[in-house]
This record gives C-alpha cells, sequence and structure tokens, in this order.
C-alpha cells in the first residue's frame, strides 16, 4: 500500500497554516504566540533578572531555563497537569537548541525563563513551541545570533512528508516523525530528533525540505516581530 | 567595497544582516561576524557615516555609571539598603555615601525605609554587576507623595528632549514637579488633573518618540488639554 493523499489535502512538502503574533502576554518582559494548523504554542519570557537560590548563579554568563507544559485540555483526552517524563525531555532539548543562539555573556549570576504552553495539541508541539520561544526572546530584547525556526519532517508509509499532524503521526503502515530546528542565517541544524526508521536518501530529503519551510517560518517570524513594532513609526 | 542592506529608522530583528564589508562599523546592538556587520537585537537603525547603530527598542534598562536614576528600597542590611532599580541587578546604598549623617548602631529605617522611593546617581559597577548608588549631590534626594510612571528606557531621550526642552515644557504648562530617571520612571506630582495631561503628553512621546516635529504636537496636546 502506498500513502498518496494526506487526510487535509495538503502537498506532501506543504506545511500547514501558520499564525504568529508578538506581545500577547502583558506582564511578561517577552511573549509571543505561534500557530500551526491546530496547534498553538504561547511563550513568555521574564528576565534577564537575579538567579536564586544562589548555589545555581553562574559568574560567568547568564542562565537559561526553559520549562514546556502541554496544558490539560490541549489534548482530546485530559493530561495530567504539571511537569512529565515527556515535558522534561521536550524542556531540555528547547533549552539546548536556544542556547546556541542566545548571548547571555552580559548577564552574569542572572537567569532568563522562558515558559512556553501548549495550549491546543495536534503534533509538532516542540517545534510550534520552539517557534515562540525565539520569537519571545527577541521581545524581551536578550541579545542573539539570530533567530531559530523550527519544524517537524518525517515518513508516512513510504513517502516524505512535512509538517506532520496529528493523523499522520499515527498512521497505521508506521511512520517517522523528525522535529528539526535551524539557524535560518547560516543553515545550522541545532536540533534533530528521530523516532523511527528511515533510509539515508529519505533523511537527505528531509532535511532539504525542512531548509526551506523554515526560510518560510522565518519570514513569519520576522514580520509579526516588525509588526509589533512598527506602530512607534507610522502613528 | 561594502554595501548596506538597511535603511535608517528601519526596524530590525536579531540575526539581521545590515551590512557588509570592512569599511561600515556596528555600533550599539549590532556586532561584526567575519565580512558582515549583524544585529543582536530587536531595534531601530540609525545610520550615520560609516556607523550602523543599533538601539534597542526592548529590553531592561542597562546600568552606567553616572546615571540617574529612580529607585525604591527594597530591603536593608547592616551596611545599607537594597534598592530596586529596575534594571536586571539590584542595587546598594551604602550608609556611608547618603547625604545624611547616620549614627553608629542607628536604626536604618529613620533615613530610608521599606517602598520609600529615591532619586540616586551610579557611583559605580562592577564586572560581577554589584551596582553602588549614592544620594550626595544636586537634585538626589527622596521621594514623598506623587506617582510613577515607566517608560522604555531607551524613550528617556526623547521625554527629556534637547537640553531638557521636552520635559521644561511639560512641568511648565501642567504646574507639576516631574523627574526622570534615566532607568525610565518618571515621577509627576500635581494635582490629579494635571498628572493625568503630564501622563498623557509622556506616553504619546513614547509610542510617537521617532516622528519629526514631535515637540510641536505635545505643546498642541498639552494646549488642548489645560484648556478643558
Amino acid at each position: 500500500m502506498t500513502y498518496t493523499k494526506r487526510p487535509d489535502g495538503r502537498k506532501f512538502d506543504e506545511p500547514r497554516k501558520m499564525e504568529a503574533k508578538v506581545g500577547i502576554i502583558k506582564r511578561a518582559d517577552g511573549s509571543a504566540m505561534f500557530k500551526m494548523g491546530d496547534t498553538i504554542a504561547i511563550a513568555a519570557v521574564y528576565g534577564p533578572r537575579e538567579l536564586h537560590p544562589r548555589f545555581l548563579q553562574n559568574p560567568e554568563r547568564g542562565t537559561l531555563r526553559c520549562v514546556y507544559d502541554m496544558l490539560s485540555f490541549s489534548v482530546p483526552d485530559r493530561k495530567r497537569p504539571g511537569p512529565s517524563r515527556r515535558g522534561t525531555e521536550i524542556s531540555m532539548v528547547t533549552e539546548n537548541s536556544l542556547l546556541s543562539v542566545v548571548n547571555l555573556d552580559q548577564f552574569p549570576n542572572a537567569v532568563v525563563d522562558v515558559f512556553i504552553n501548549i495550549t491546543q495539541a495536534n503534533a509538532g508541539t516542540r517545534c510550534a513551541g520552539i517557534n515562540a520561544a525565539v520569537m519571545a526572546l527577541a521581545d524581551a530584547g536578550i541579545p542573539m545570533r539570530d533567530l531559530v525556526s523550527a519544524i517537524s519532517v518525517g515518513k508516512v508509509g513510504d513517502k516524505v512528508v512535512c509538517d506532520l499532524d496529528k493523523d499522520e503521526e499515527d498512521y497505521e503502515e508506521g511512520s517517522t516523525d523528525i522535529p528539526v530546528a535551524i539557524v535560518p542565517r547560516t543553515g545550522e541544524v541545532i536540533l534533530l530528533q528521530l523516532d523511527g526508521s528511515i533510509k539515508k536518501e529519505e533523511l537527505k530529503e528531509a532535511l532539504k525540505m525542512a531548509k526551506k519551510t523554515c526560510d518560510d517560518i522565518y519570514k513569519i517570524q520576522k514580520k509579526a516581530l516588525k509588526k509589533a513594532y512598527q506602530e512607534f513609526q507610522n502613528e | 567595497m561594502g554595501e548596506i542592506k538597511v535603511k535608517d529608522k528601519e526596524i530590525v530583528v536579531p540575526g539581521q544582516e545590515l551590512a557588509t564589508g570592512m569599511d561600515f562599523l556596528p555600533g550599539g546592538a549590532a556586532f561584526r561576524e567575519g565580512e558582515k556587520i549583524i544585529a543582536s537585537q530587536l531595534g531601530l537603525i540609525s545610520v550615520r557615516g560609516k556607523v550602523i547603530r543599533l538601539i534597542p527598542l526592548t529590553g531592561k534598562y542597562v546600568p552606567k555609571v553616572g546615571d540617574i536614576i529612580i529607585g525604591r528600597i527594597i530591603d536593608m542590611n547592616f551596611n545599607g539598603w537594597v534598592v530596586d532599580i529596575g534594571c536586571s541587578y539590584d542595587a546598594v546604598l551604602s550608609i556611608r555615601s547618603v547625604q545624611e549623617y547616620v549614627e553608629r548602631d542607628d536604626d536604618l529605617t529613620k533615613y530610608y525605609s521599606f517602598n520609600d522611593i529615591v532619586v540616586t546617581k551610579i557611583t559605580k559597577i562592577t564586572r560581577s554587576k554589584l551596582i553602588d548608588l549614592t544620594t550626595k549631590g544636586p537634585g538626589l534626594m527622596k521621594l514623598v507623595g506623587g506617582n510613577i510612571i515607566e517608560v522604555t528606557p531607551s524613550k528617556v531621550p526623547r521625554v527629556i528632549g534637547k537640553q531638557g526642552s521636552m520635559i521644561d515644557m511639560i512641568k511648565k504648562m501642567t504646574n507639576c514637579r516631574i523627574t526622570v530617571g534615566q532607568n525610565g520612571r518618571v515621577w509627576i506630582q500635581g494635582d490629579i488633573k494635571n498628572t493625568l495631561i503630564a501622563t498623557k503628553a509622556i506616553r504619546k512621546i513614547e509610542r510617537e518618540s521617532h516622528t519629526p516635529g514631535l515637540t510641536d504636537k505635545i505643546k498642541e496636546l498639552l494646549e488642548k488639554e489645560t484648556k478643558k
């Protein structure tokens, strides 16, 4: 059996409809929302602020802390609220990928807290979370080398596809999900997780697809960030 | 030969390429990477000859020695007060650097107590971001009464204006006492109506800080509001 048609009628290399908004949480130092199809992630950034307890402080540079959480109503069956094994892992990989772009040398002993909440989940939540978090960091004025764009690519049945949704992730004849995060300016891959099996050639094809989609996501992020500050100029 | 990739007064995002070639210099929050000049923060571009400056539009106040700022007392210890100055780190106001003569074993709340608002000057910042303050000097004092509003620190020069022209005008036309701290805190004292007018004017400056003819616009607004 070959996989000929995607459930929502998209082309194989076509991502879901995406939307981004900056400055959605008033009391946070920086915030953003990123939506891809039915997946919605919101991110809030607080800091840089002093890190307590003191033994966690790093006198050479600032610390970055990420918390990823799916809200209990984000999935059809209620998710037990609070940290989980999965949540802890995603927090860690998000933190590591963001750490490769932020520069906290000017903030010794301080911490930047990033909170990512998934209000609606339909696969690809860690990618939506990273996309939202990086915009929130820019909104908070944290020095960065570049933005980050993330997308999940993979293999459903025998086809290489872009931006899998939940139906495709659960495809009966097997599917492989590969979340990828890319630094758009240099093309560096800073996150790559692979769950399943894929051939070497197919992986190369999938990564090429991810690079192309990330360039589009970068444009959306850039536009959203500029839009949030444009009002200062045009009025 | 290098090439500029942005216009003057354009908004840029972190990681955006501003120029290529070694004949341009990065300033403010821009940095050089190989041949290119890259933005490191979300901000506004200002091109002055060969220097491409990036003025950050957001972010916390970055303390500088000599800045006059408005702080709030949040704690006390054996040799002074801990002051929140709206940046990433708390500052210390030592008993030796205050105007008043502090007697030995005296109760420190007699001079400055919790939640008191003080106008202070930054005297020293160490590499590990220990910030020392002083209240010795003209215009440095404890503030009593009034209201505090916060503006983005990068807009403070606009609120003050050239040689204080903007703030002097607001003070004169609203009959308020106003102190602007470099950290973006603005203290306003006056009757309720005038305080609100001054707040409105400052908010307008913050919002439209990069439009030409701002002083005239604010004057117009103040004339209209004070006549009501």
